[in-house]
């Protein structure tokens, strides 16, 4: 049988990756350009016995997100650059107390209002630093509506597989341009569900190390009752002071993310075998940089792209490998150096690197691209 | 026979961070006498806070807790609510984080009348932080953020619940210990959003800068001002200034925000 196919906005194909993933709980505050994701899943959520609330703000949004979580449920939230900066403080909160919850961030311009309707990638940074403290970061960076489907989908396995937020962040053209999308059948994509308790509730602790860096969460209204707090807290969900014991969880909490790097990163690599010139973009940035790459490719010159799909954690150990081997990388973005920065750090030197930045509200495009692998070969 | 409050205290988190005098032991007493009579079964109950001394209430407490942040108490016990309506939630916190920082989802909380109840603890100050004034702070009185005398009018909680939405609210004292439990009790079988307002002290950075001298000084005065609205129906406007009315101060029923949204999940699935 033929799949099913449909010509879909990449938000509304957000919206059917949550749905895809098991969704059960949509709670949100309107922001452009996000609000797609929130109209559509308050059409399909009630038709499978979900629920969609719109919260009186950001911040209310986050917290019914980190509330139904705590229920069993998977949630969703989406919102855009001034949203997210407000969101920040809960999304502290789902770090510390470990709570599965994803966040759909259509980066626009910034920083405060910006430009409500013009594309940006310049939230990748308020991904990972946003909220204060130590904590774990996961940011996915789809580029095309069919990948916003997927990435949403992958959000909910990696939130659940190691309760910890996970934002995917399109920029505003990948979120609202229209695409041929192939639905993949029930099944066909691996779904994954958090780790329900494997011990009695009298013995059930939260935050049990015994069972590794990844404890399996309860569910509120279930028979097991437990603490949760915002609060440095001991395995058993109560606060704590004591030296070891914070030193210990902090590493913990951040160790998730950090020693699964392998699990969690992905990327592609396009023409990277012998390349000198290699562009090293994300979002819909990475499909100007393909195209000025197969223009620079017919003209003799050996470019190839790295496309990040995993901001956070960092492509570390590829974009070092790539320096070992290129003599310039380029990384086009629409911000002000944010990916350039860390292509640097992970560069340390071997090559040079240098940036595209726009902050007008336009597109980079191929042309650009292709004058500066001429530049820099 | 005594009450036996150990059946609803969590093993081994006793003894609590309230300070001698403090009213919130009080009002957890109450609380747990109300859970007792109305018989809700602790895996099926949820009590959620905010941030403050209030809001440490419930990890004292046998049931599924969450203590959150600053003023979101309300926002989070949404989410619960509506992903499992079946639950009974409960919201405690302080008169500083209900209606400052979360004054906002306190009185979306009310307009929604999403079936829970918010028991309110004013002491008229931030405790924690070590005693700024708060949104209930009365004007004039000393906090260490106001010590030439608060210029701000404070807020009459039960006034903006009753005016946001909230479908039953009810006011008690501390001093008033009997009577709790029976406002709790009510506001929990009340079908919508229930605000019980609590009136207590804190001696520590309340009462010692606004010159009561005793703990029993700062009691009495929650004896004298508190009038219960049955016997202020009978007395002049003269006799109730400066008085505070007690019980239910406001019942009204309306449609539920879960059951409303149950109609919403029919009406969806035809």
């Amino acid at each position: 049988m033929a799949k099913k196919v449909a010509f879909l906005q990449g938000n509304e194909a957000a919206a059917q990756g949550a749905l895809y993933a098991g969704c059960t709980f949509f709670g949100g505050y309107p922001i452009t350009p996000s609000t797609e994701v929130a109209e559509v899943l308050s059409i399909e959520l009630p038709k499978i016995g979900g629920k969609f609330i719109q919260m009186e703000d950001e911040i209310g949004a986050m917290a019914s997100v980190i509330g139904a979580s705590l229920t069993g449920a998977k949630v969703l939230t989406a919102t855009s650059g001034p949203g997210l900066s407000l969101k920040q403080e809960l999304i502290g909160y789902a770090c510390i107390a470990e709570t599965p919850v994803v966040i759909v961030n259509v980066m626009r311009g910034g920083p405060s209002t910006g430009m409500p309707t013009g594309p940006s990638q310049s939230d990748v940074m308020c991904a990972k630093w946003g909220t204060h403290g130590d904590h774990p970061a996961i940011c996915l960076v789809p580029a095309s509506v069919q990948e916003l489907f997927e990435e949403t989908v992958r959000a909910f396995n990696l939130a659940e597989k190691y309760r910890t937020p996970v934002m995917v962040m399109p920029d505003e053209i990948v979120a609202h341009m229209r695409e041929r999308i192939v639905f993949p059948e029930p099944g066909e994509m691996e779904v994954i569900n958090r780790t329900a308790p494997s011990v009695s509730p009298a013995e059930y602790k939260p935050y049990d190390t015994k069972f590794g860096d990844v404890p399996p969460l309860a569910a509120f209204g279930s028979d097991y009752r437990f603490h949760v707090t915002g609060l440095n807290k001991a395995e058993d969900g109560f606060p704590t002071t004591k030296a070891a014991l914070v030193q210990a969880e902090e590493e913990r909490q951040v160790r998730k993310v950090e020693a699964n790097v392998d699990d969690i990163v992905t990327f592609e690599e396009y023409e990277l075998a012998d390349a000198e010139v290699v562009v090293v973009a994300y979002g819909s940035t990475s499909r100007s940089a393909r195209f000025a790459v197969n223009e620079a490719r017919k003209q003799g010159i050996k470019a190839g792209l790295f496309r990040i799909k995993t901001f956070w954690p960092f492509p570390d150990k590829q974009i070092a490998a790539i320096a070992g081997k290129a003599k310039a990388i380029i990384t086009p973005e629409m911000n002000l150096g944010m990916c350039t920065q860390e292509v640097q750090r992970c560069a340390q030197g071997k090559a040079s690197v240098s940036g595209i930045f726009r902050v007008d509200g336009e597109p980079i495009n191929p042309g650009q691209i292709l004058e500066k692998i001429k530049e820099v070969k | 026979m005594s009450f036996d409050y150990d059946k609803y205290i969590r093993p081994g988190k006793l003894p609590h961070i309230w300070c001698p005098g403090c009213g919130h032991g009080i009002v957890m007493k109450g609380l747990i006498r109300a859970i007792d009579t109305l018989g809700l079964e602790k895996n099926n109950t949820a009590i959620v806070s905010g941030i403050g001394c209030a809001s440490r209430l419930p990890g004292y407490l046998d049931f599924c807790t969450l203590h959150t942040a600053h003023g979101r108490a309300a926002a989070f016990a949404t989410g619960v609510k509506m992903a499992k309506p079946e639950m009974n939630v409960i919201l405690v916190g302080g008169d500083g984080d209900g209606t400052a920082i979360g004054g906002n989802h306190f009185i979306h909380a009310c307009r929604r009348n999403i079936d829970m109840t918010y028991i309110i603890m004013n002491n008229n100050i931030y405790g924690m932080t070590g005693g700024q004034f708060s949104p209930c702070t009365p004007t004039g009185a000393k906090a260490s953020t106001t010590v030439y005398g608060n210029p701000d009018p404070a807020f009459d909680v039960a006034k903006l619940a009753i005016g946001a939405g909230a479908t039953f609210v009810a006011r008690g004292t501390a001093y008033h210990a009997t009577q709790i439990d029976k406002l709790i009790v009510e506001a929990v079988q009340h079908k919508g959003f229930s605000v019980v307002e609590i009136l207590d002290d804190c001696p520590t950075t309340y009462g010692r800068r606004n010159k009561f001298k005793s703990v029993i000084e700062m009691m009495n005065r929650l004896k004298d001002v508190a009038v219960p609205v049955k016997a202020a129906e009978k007395m002049t406007a003269e006799q109730l200034e400066g008085k505070i009315l007690t019980g239910v101060l406001y019942k009204e029923e309306r449609p539920n925000y879960t059951d409303e949204y149950a109609k919403v999940i029919e009406r969806a699935k035809k």
